[in-house]
């Protein structure tokens, strides 16, 4: 156990002496190997981080990027085999991360990143079709709760996220407006879509999600935003395929 | 609002969002078919451990921490702060102290 915690620690931190038992084929210290194996760990961990939060390192700069993703894959290694969900400490990693504070938004866009990722990877889910709705009783719609499609996910922020995003990633796409912006990310028909929705709109989703009845969901809304329309909300929940379960 | 004023306020909005739902999505339903998902969406989404990582390149493990390039940053306008200080990016060179 001690040599396979000496042989982790070793592994991100370059300064860290060879671990004892690491020889070459004649039984001598391989200490050449052993730096060349532990440059790989973190390489390859940088590439994922690179692949991870692609808008993070435009807006920072490649060599940046590196420098403060090889800062942070010695903070935060993998605790998880899947590589795909690596990352996901970096957004309160970047909230705490002093040098990079006047570029506030950081955490934010790479919360949306994430965000994407694990809409992505969420599970299928078979949305009900829209009539269902319309085959029960009218009297019983507002005290309808709903599973919501696993691959919904709403990132709220005081930044411009989705245009920060959309600036960096999509060609010509027009400077970000100053301005605060709520993300939603759906998967409906298996491509990401992503969009801004108004924070009323937000607490809409975001009470359905946690399982309130349509009225109160209804009144959270309104409460927030006083025109909120359920009608859109309801048309938003269908054609983004989001409601996959509807309780009575 | 009272409970059947709200019952009837929720069933017209539920009847109007089926109905207007159907008028734009009947012409287009759609069917499962994978594999097709625009490529450039998937790429940007699946993350890393998805595709075929390329060997390792020779990268420095040092802390060294220096602001040369600067990405886009700087090209976005974004509302001050509170306090009237600019919210822009930089490219000057940032506080050297790390945390530890």
């Amino acid at each position: 156990m001690a040599v396979q915690s000496q042989f982790a620690q070793a592994l991100l931190d370059p300064a860290h002496p060879v671990p004892d038992g690491v020889v070459d084929p004649s039984g001598r210290p391989a200490g050449k190997r052993f730096n060349v194996y532990r440059n790989n760990v973190v390489v390859s961990l940088l590439d994922a981080m690179e692949t991870a939060f692609p808008v993070i390192r435009k807006l920072i700069g490649t060599e940046n990027f590196r420098n403060l993703a090889g800062l942070y894959v010695r903070q935060h290694p993998p605790k998880s085999p899947l590589l795909m969900f690596y990352g996901t400490d970096f957004p309160a990693f970047l909230d705490g991360f002093t040098p990079l504070a006047h570029v506030p938004y950081l955490a934010d866009v790479a919360r949306l990143e994430l965000a994407r990722r694990s809409a992505y990877h969420a599970a299928d889910a078979t949305p009900v079709p829209a009539d269902a709705l319309s085959q029960i009783a009218p009297a019983r719609l507002m005290h309808l709760r709903f599973t919501l499609a696993p691959a919904l996910q709403i990132v709220p922020s005081p930044y411009p996220v989705v245009a920060l995003w959309d600036y960096n990633m999509t060609p010509d796409a027009p400077q970000p407006p100053a301005e605060a912006q709520t993300a939603l990310i759906t998967r409906p028909a298996f491509d990401l879509h992503m969009q801004v929705i108004p924070p009323a709109v937000a607490a809409f989703l975001g009470a359905l999600r946690q399982g309130n009845p349509l009225d109160t969901a209804f009144d959270t809304a309104s409460a927030l935003d006083g025109a909120f329309d359920l009608t859109a909300g309801i048309v938003l929940l269908l054609q983004s395929e989001l409601i996959v379960e509807i309780h009575l | 609002m009272s409970k059947s004023m709200k019952s009837l306020a929720v069933a017209s909005a539920v009847a109007a969002a089926v109905v207007s739902h159907a008028n734009t999505a009947s012409a287009q339903s759609k069917e499962k078919c994978y594999g097709v998902s625009l490529a450039g969406q998937n790429g940007c989404a699946a993350g890393p451990g998805t595709s075929c990582a390329g060997t390792s390149t020779v990268d420095y493990q040092g802390n060294a921490w220096s602001l040369v390039d600067a990405g886009t940053c700087t090209e976005i306008k974004l509302p001050e702060m509170a306090d009237g200080t600019a919210r822009s990016g930089s490219t000057e060179a940032l506080e050297r102290d790390l945390p530890s």
